[in-house]
């Protein structure tokens, strides 16, 4: 009797078992979300474009890779790496003779793949537009901010994997992979689409171009710390200065400056104000920056921090490798009496002020770049479009205590000049000698690889010639 | 009727023994098939008064009336008789004990002889107060194709566990655990220093024995979780009768088992200067030029050394003494237990505080068990086990971090560890504030452990409650719910003088994160057993199900009012928080059936069919069977009469089963949050979807034979087996330029087979006993088929790779083919694939490094392992030593070699051997020339690949028990004194760094494995102990 009971009762046990647990096994995650969910109101292509620009912060992209490059590249005479990251010192030891940078470098592989999963969340903002449903506005906007970012990326990485804009034929010369639609959500969906060959360097320019373009025309002239007319303005006229436009560079910085004038903004009056943004001014950006990459306490971080910086005990709130040893040679460059000669700190090494500070914002454009690329443009037209050049330079100038250089005296060398000094460690001065076509510093000033050595253009990641038979590899590697 | 004849014949015997005083017995000892047994023991129990039995097995002693006879033979059951009158005839039957040994299988147990799979018995008393805190590391060696490796001399840190190879490459592969029938939470939970290992929290001790199913007929009834095999662990059980109390207590200090020996002051000068000069020439520099790296070079030494280098160039400070120390460790365990027919008990308790090789680190635990069962009825059984632990680990951070303080080595020897007098900070460690914070050259590692901690706690229950009903005859149904509930909490506080470390700690940093883990766990299963004839039938028939939550919180703080605040409460800005939840699920119902024909034949079926949350929607369950059997040939007539030969059974089997440790949710597209920017929250999109997504499937054979000789004086396994893994959970590269890196499928197929061979024997028997045990296992490891996928893990640029035709994890990069004596280049072979198939053993120069095509380097898997122990005994002394080996493996150096073992490219220390560096043209050597801050050598090559080939004197433990008078007289029951020791002597094929046994816990994975990064090597401990029975 008892034994039957309890057979029947455990039996039915294990039946229940059965059917009640079977439902169970459906359970989902909560951190993440499947795309039909996460991608579903206005509200969530906001934080998608918001993914966006976090992934612009990365310290492989704005963060500081990208900025960074530009300085760090053959250029041992000027600024000394004395860090142990293989694939930096690598770049840095660039020189006619040196060994080549690695195919696997790791900066080359990380730079390449941060900016496409950037563009990726881009190309996915762009193609789920119809959830805008506020504002006609509105959905302009978001539209912009995402075509800005792709723009802004396929330019440096056009210029960084590509050959020089003018070296030979940009029709054929091989920039990178263009990726307007986004990536299938499914495995099922990857097609031979999702392993493209490279565009040339001239469709991938035209895109940025475009992007950009478009992101001016619908971009608010503010707008937080997001993208604006201005920062498109700013990128547009960097494409057009490494393609040799010097109107349209002039044209386009006249506009980001007119619109900062407008504002009542000028140059920020104190050179030092424009860095220590978190240690001076608790995280305030100067009026200057167009364009940077926000640094909190709790978000981002301050890649030209990790490699400019040191902690410097006199300094709360200073951190980094101490990786970038300034030499005396660029010193020299500058006037004794220039406020930026002094914006040295020396600490083991010499160190830039610029990146000292742990959660400094790091910037990308800022107005006094506006300001020396329409003299530089303007002077070498001969027009005075917005302002005479000498103007121009002199607000530059004043700011750091040099006299003024007077219309009659004023060279292209000291355009030049002033545009290194002023924006020195900030990502310009690999592209400003490719575009001058002059040689990089090299070791020595004299060994340095000419504007068109293949040894000034990043290699295709090895990771992907290996898994994208399609990618050809650059010249030399 | 039965018993009340039984009554009357003792109390025939008990007057008897009254009447009676002496009598002399003879008698004969003979085998079970009526063979004389020379030199048996015969004994009048409870004296001893006894002899031996002569050549002919007879034998001849005076006894008291009414006395039993204990007689006993090497290679026999004793046996107890009493002693009723002359020319007894005494016939022993063969001790087949380690043959009638029960094993445990998952859900029932079976006689060992019976096996038709492959399932490696380790005892509890085998591991008993081993200084390794946790049951895994505590196996290497002792099972046959089991492969533990430590990884690192950090406590509590993960252990790495190959059952017959690694037969993954994405998903898991480390074993299932399971604890006293509940799958147990195994996955570190660690947010800083590498995995750590949640098998700590169970003690040892408390374990009776571990089985480790390794082929498919065994693991089958755990479907797709026992592709990596399944370790069962039994806690001990009580024991009725008289009431067993056991104190035990050791003591003693590890050490680092070696030293690496590094540049000192004058070798470092040398080279560095050395190299200085060369790129000075290179460039055309006068190396007395101020912007000379010669000058440089010097300054940086003086800059370094707070000046002292110019005054006391000799001066060297060896910095491997400040982060080595000698870890004092204390472990006290108790343990009692008794009851009676209806009720047994277990109870045990244990506190260790073991201190690291390292400084700063530190594990304690404390443990209760008790363990119950209960007869209610004659059909009805309860019981429960239950533990709850506490462990305390103060960790350290990864390999990879400047805080690690092996990474001091780097550091150059004529910088001071302590700031010298006269300089601000003095006597402070070197580098803390108001000291200068950036000397010495790297961060110093010190500050960390003087000015910061980051510790683990971690709460455990393990418990079980079970009940089993008779339900008929041969039938019962036993239901078990078990749940294993951890809850961690890691807690970290760097103060501002870490601030170069810890860039964020300005002033002060602060993190709290607290895991709670749930796992439920349910058996319900029916078994049957039936004897009929000659046939023996056995079948479990039953479901399990379990679910696992883990859900974590997380908050760090900055900006403290002073150090002496550490709890976030005190925070000014909470700079990161964050709560997070994973589930997973499985459903599983399973099947066994054994069939024991006439005590020869055996056959076994078995199956279970899975279900996941883990598998894609079209293919939720699968199913995973096997079929085994066995031939007991020493019990056929024809080897009846082959009388060495005591026992020999043939088996095979064959199965399927599935790997299922692919994380939670590996099968859904996913947008992920986290994306913000400056204070907006953000999406992106993080995984590409694959809902066809399943298990990996595991096909393995196995074939061997287990025999016994001498009366099993000598027993032993052989086994050949063959695993095939196919639809590998690969994370299948795909082209960045989508944004994605990876997607999972099921791709691919990997191999492994391999051969094991276990043998124990008697040596000596007797006074002096000696026995020994040895298992061997060769494995040979395939990957046979990933569609031409590039799947790399480990140090950047050396990396492990999966690759078709190699092993898993071979390390992938270009081969060193030595110096150019002619002017010091380090050269590389081209290895470009000639059009005949065959390799360009061409030689390439330094700067041609580019064109040098990249091959397999290495093996990180070992070839062969192997165990083996002795134990002897004489007397009440005891002593038994474990050897382990492993052969046939490479480890990767190129992590601290690309900077300490690259003829001074940086101003990083180097080992000493950098000193045969080339020099002038026509040196022979291995070391490329010095060249300050040029790459020479240090690039990725197999000058960094070495030999990780190992023998190790694992364990030594001797002991004395205290005669048994002296004992009793203490009204004891058991005194026993022993020294014990863990890892005395090892012994490497000229290994450069600390210990081969190692694997880099910043890189590591399952391709990843066989990297030393600056990793502590294995502790060597000596301990004394006293074991006290009552």
């Amino acid at each position: 009797m008892k034994n039957k009971f309890f057979t029947i009762y455990l039996v039915a046990t294990l039946m229940l078992g059965i059917t009640a647990c079977e439902k169970r096994l459906d359970i989902v995650p909560l951190q993440s979300l499947p795309p039909e969910q996460g991608l579903a109101t206005e509200s969530d292509l906001g934080g998608m474009l918001i993914g966006a620009y976090d992934a612009l912060q990365s310290t492989s992209s704005y963060g500081g890779d990208i900025q960074l490059m530009a300085d760090l590249w053959a250029n041992r005479a000027y600024l000394r790496f004395r860090g142990t990251f293989a694939g930096l010192l690598e770049i840095a030891s660039v020189t006619t003779t040196s060994n080549l940078i690695l195919k696997n470098n790791a900066w080359a592989a990380s730079l390449w793949g941060n900016a496409y999963r950037t563009i990726n969340t881009c190309n996915l903002v762009l193609s789920n537009l119809n959830l805008v449903t506020s504002s006609a506005t509105t959905k302009s906007r978001i539209e912009a901010e995402a075509l800005f970012i792709r723009g802004s990326l396929y330019f440096e990485l056009a210029r960084l994997y590509g050959k020089t804009w003018g070296d030979g034929n940009n029709a054929t010369n091989l920039a990178v992979p263009l990726v307007l639609t986004p990536t299938p959500s499914q495995v099922s969906g990857l097609k031979d689409e999702n392993y493209p060959a490279r565009a040339t360097v001239a469709a991938v320019y035209a895109q940025a171009i475009a992007d950009l373009q478009k992101a001016a025309t619908q971009l608010p002239n503010t707008n937080l710390h997001y993208a604006t007319k201005a920062a498109a303005w700013g990128q547009l006229s960097r494409i057009a200065l490494m393609q040799g436009d010097y109107a349209t560079a002039r044209d386009m910085a006249n506009n980001a400056i007119a619109d900062f004038e407008g504002r009542g903004i000028g140059l920020t009056p104190n050179f030092r104000d424009m860095f220590y943004t978190f240690i001076n001014f608790g995280g305030v950006a100067p009026r200057e920056y167009i364009f940077y990459m926000r640094v909190t306490t709790q978000d981002g971080t301050n890649g030209l921090n990790t490699y400019y910086g040191q902690t410097v005990g006199s300094i709360p709130g200073t951190a980094g490798r101490g990786d970038m040893d300034v030499q005396t040679a660029w010193v020299n460059r500058h006037n004794a009496a220039d406020a930026r000669r002094a914006f040295f700190i020396i600490s083991n090494r010499r160190l830039t002020q610029k990146h000292l500070d742990r959660f400094g914002h790091v910037p990308v454009i800022r107005l006094a770049e506006m300001y020396l690329t329409r003299a530089e443009a303007n002077f070498r037209l001969g027009t005075s479009v917005g302002a005479a050049p000498a103007a121009d330079i002199k607000r530059i100038r004043d700011r750091v205590g040099l006299p003024e250089i007077t219309a009659g005296a004023l060279t292209l060398n000291n355009i030049l000049l002033e545009r290194d000094l002023e924006l020195a460690f900030e990502g310009h001065y690999l592209h400003d000698r490719k575009r001058l076509r002059e040689p990089m510093p090299g070791s020595t000033l004299a060994n340095g690889p000419a504007w068109n050595s293949p040894r000034l253009v990043l290699p295709i990641p090895q990771r992907e010639t290996d898994v994208n038979k399609n990618l050809v590899q650059n010249e030399g590697y | 009727m039965r018993k009340s004849i039984l009554m009357g014949l003792c109390a025939f015997l008990f007057a008897l023994g009254a009447v009676a005083q002496n009598a002399t017995v003879t008698g004969k000892v003979v085998d079970e098939k009526g063979a004389p047994i020379a030199g048996a023991s015969v004994l009048e129990r409870g004296t001893k008064n006894g002899t031996n039995t002569g050549n002919d097995g007879s034998f001849s002693l005076k006894v008291k009336t009414g006395a039993t006879l204990v007689i006993s033979g090497v290679g026999f059951e004793a046996r107890q008789l009493a002693a009723t009158s002359n020319n007894l005839m005494i016939q022993l039957t063969p001790d087949v004990k380690s043959l009638s040994e029960v094993v445990v299988t998952g859900f029932g147990s079976q006689i060992k002889k019976d096996l038709t799979g492959n399932i490696a018995r380790v005892k509890g008393k085998d591991i008993e107060f081993m200084p390794t805190p946790s049951v895994d590391a505590a196996l290497q060696g002792k099972a046959a194709g089991v492969y533990v490796n430590s990884q690192s001399g950090k406590l509590g840190q993960a252990v790495s566990v190959r059952v017959r190879g690694s037969s993954s490459i994405s998903a898991g592969s480390e074993p299932l655990y399971v604890v006293d029938g509940v799958p147990i939470t195994t996955g570190s939970q660690s947010s800083y220093g590498g995995a750590t290992n949640p098998l700590v929290d169970l003690n040892p001790n408390d374990i009776e024995s571990i089985e480790v199913l390794k082929d498919a007929s065994a693991g089958a009834i755990f479907g797709s979780r026992a592709a990596n095999g399944v370790v069962l662990i039994t806690t001990k059980k009580g024991k009725g009768g008289k009431t067993n109390v056991s104190l035990n207590v050791q003591t003693g200090n590890a050490q680092s088992s070696r030293r690496v020996p590094m540049l000192n002051s004058e070798q470092y000068a040398e080279l560095l200067l050395e190299g200085a000069k060369y790129v000075d020439d290179f460039f055309g520099v006068p190396t007395n030029d101020p912007s000379s790296d010669t000058e440089f070079a010097k300054f940086w030494m003086n800059n370094q050394s707070f000046g002292l280098w110019g005054t006391d160039p000799k001066r060297t400070y060896e910095w491997q003494d400040v982060v080595f120390q000698k870890g004092q460790y204390r472990q006290v365990d108790l343990q009692m237990s008794g009851g009676n027919d209806k009720t047994k008990f277990f109870i045990s308790g244990q506190y260790l505080d073991q201190g690291g090789i390292i400084i700063g680190n530190n594990l304690e635990r404390m443990t209760a068990r008790m363990n119950v069962d209960h007869k209610a009825t004659d059909w009805l059984t309860i019981g429960l086990t239950t533990n709850f632990a506490r462990s305390f680990n103060r960790r350290l951070p990864d390999d990879n971090a400047f805080s690690n303080p092996l990474q001091s080595v780097a550091l150059m020897p004529m910088s001071p560890n302590i700031i010298p007098a006269g300089q601000p900070g003095a006597g402070l460690p070197t580098g803390t504030p108001p000291g200068n914070v950036n000397l010495p050259m790297y961060y110093n590692p010190q500050i960390s452990i003087d000015y910061g901690r980051f510790t683990a706690e971690s709460f455990r229950n393990f418990s079980t409650g079970y009940a089993t009903i008779k339900l008929l005859p041969g039938l019962t149904f036993q239901s078990e719910f078990g749940m294993d509930i951890m809850s961690q909490q890691e807690e970290g506080y760097f103060q501002s003088q870490t601030v170069r470390n810890q860039t964020r700690a300005v002033r002060g940093l602060g993190s709290n994160r607290a895991v709670f883990i749930t796992n439920y766990n349910t058996n319900n299963y029916f078994n049957f057993t039936k004897s009929a004839g000659k046939s023996d039938i056995t079948a479990t028939l039953g479901m399990q199900y379990q679910q696992s939550r883990n859900s974590s919180n997380f908050v760090e703080g900055l900006d403290f009012p002073s150090n002496s605040y550490q709890r976030i409460a005190s925070a000014a800005t909470i700079s990161g928080g964050s709560s997070s939840q994973t589930d997973f699920r499985f459903l599983s119902y399973f099947l066994r059936t054994n069939y024991k024909y006439a005590d020869k034949y055996l056959l076994s079926l078995s199956g279970r069919i899975d279900g996941s949350s883990r598998f894609g929607a079209n293919n939720r369950y699968g199913f995973f069977p096997a079929v085994s059997a066995g031939w007991i040939l020493s019990n056929e007539k024809f080897l009846s009469n082959f009388t060495p030969l005591s026992f020999l059974k043939f088996r095979a089997s064959y199965g399927i089963v599935g790997n299922a440790e692919i994380g939670n949710f590996p099968q859904l597209a996913l947008f992920t949050g986290g994306a913000g920017y400056a204070g907006v929250g953000g999406q992106a999109p993080s995984q590409i979807g694959n809902p066809d997504l399943k298990w990996e499937t595991t096909r393995q054979f196995d074939i061997g034979f287990d025999f016994g000789f001498l009366n099993n004086r000598i027993t032993g396994e052989i086994d050949y087996y063959n695993k095939r893994t196919e639809n590998l959970l690969l994370r299948t590269n795909i082209p960045s330029s989508t944004g994605f890196n990876s997607v999972v499928r099921n791709l691919g197929s990997l191999e492994n087979s391999g051969i094991e061979f276990v043998l124990n024997t008697q040596n000596l028997v007797g006074d002096l006993k000696w026995n020994t045990s040895l298992n061997v296992a060769f494995n040979r490891n395939r990957v046979t088929n990933i569609s031409g996928q590039i799947i790399e893990g480990g140090i950047d640029r050396l990396p492990n790779r999966a690759m078709e035709g190699q092993p898993l994890g071979v390390f992938w990069g270009v081969e060193y083919a030595g110096v150019n004596p002619a002017n010091g280049d380090a050269q590389f072979f081209r290895n470009l694939k000639n059009a005949d198939g065959s390799l360009d053993r061409s030689i390439l120069g330094n700067a041609d490094f580019n064109q040098a095509q990249r091959v397999a380097l290495g093996d990180p898997n070992p070839d062969v392992i192997a165990g083996v122990t002795n134990n002897f005994s004489y007397k009440g002394f005891d002593l038994s030593f474990q050897f382990n080996g492993v052969f046939g493996n490479q480890v990767s150096v190129y992590g601290m070699g690309q900077y300490s073992m690259a003829n001074m490219i940086y101003e990083d220390n180097q080992t000493a051997d950098q000193m045969n560096r080339w020099r002038k043209p026509g040196d022979i050597t291995n070391v490329p020339q010095a060249r300050y801050y040029l790459g020479n050598g240090n690039q990725p090559s197999s000058r960094f690949i070495v030999d990780g080939s190992f023998v190790r004197l694992r364990t030594v433990n001797f002991g004395y028990n205290l005669p048994a008078n002296i004992v009793k007289k203490a009204k004891l029951e058991r005194v026993r004194l022993y020294v014990s020791a863990l890892n005395l002597l090892t012994f490497t094929n000229n290994y450069p760094l600390w210990d081969p046994e190692v694997n880099a816990d910043s890189f590591d994975s399952n391709i990843a494995k066989g990297n030393d990064f600056y990793t502590p090597p294995q502790p060597k401990t000596i301990l004394f102990g006293i074991n006290i029975g009552f």
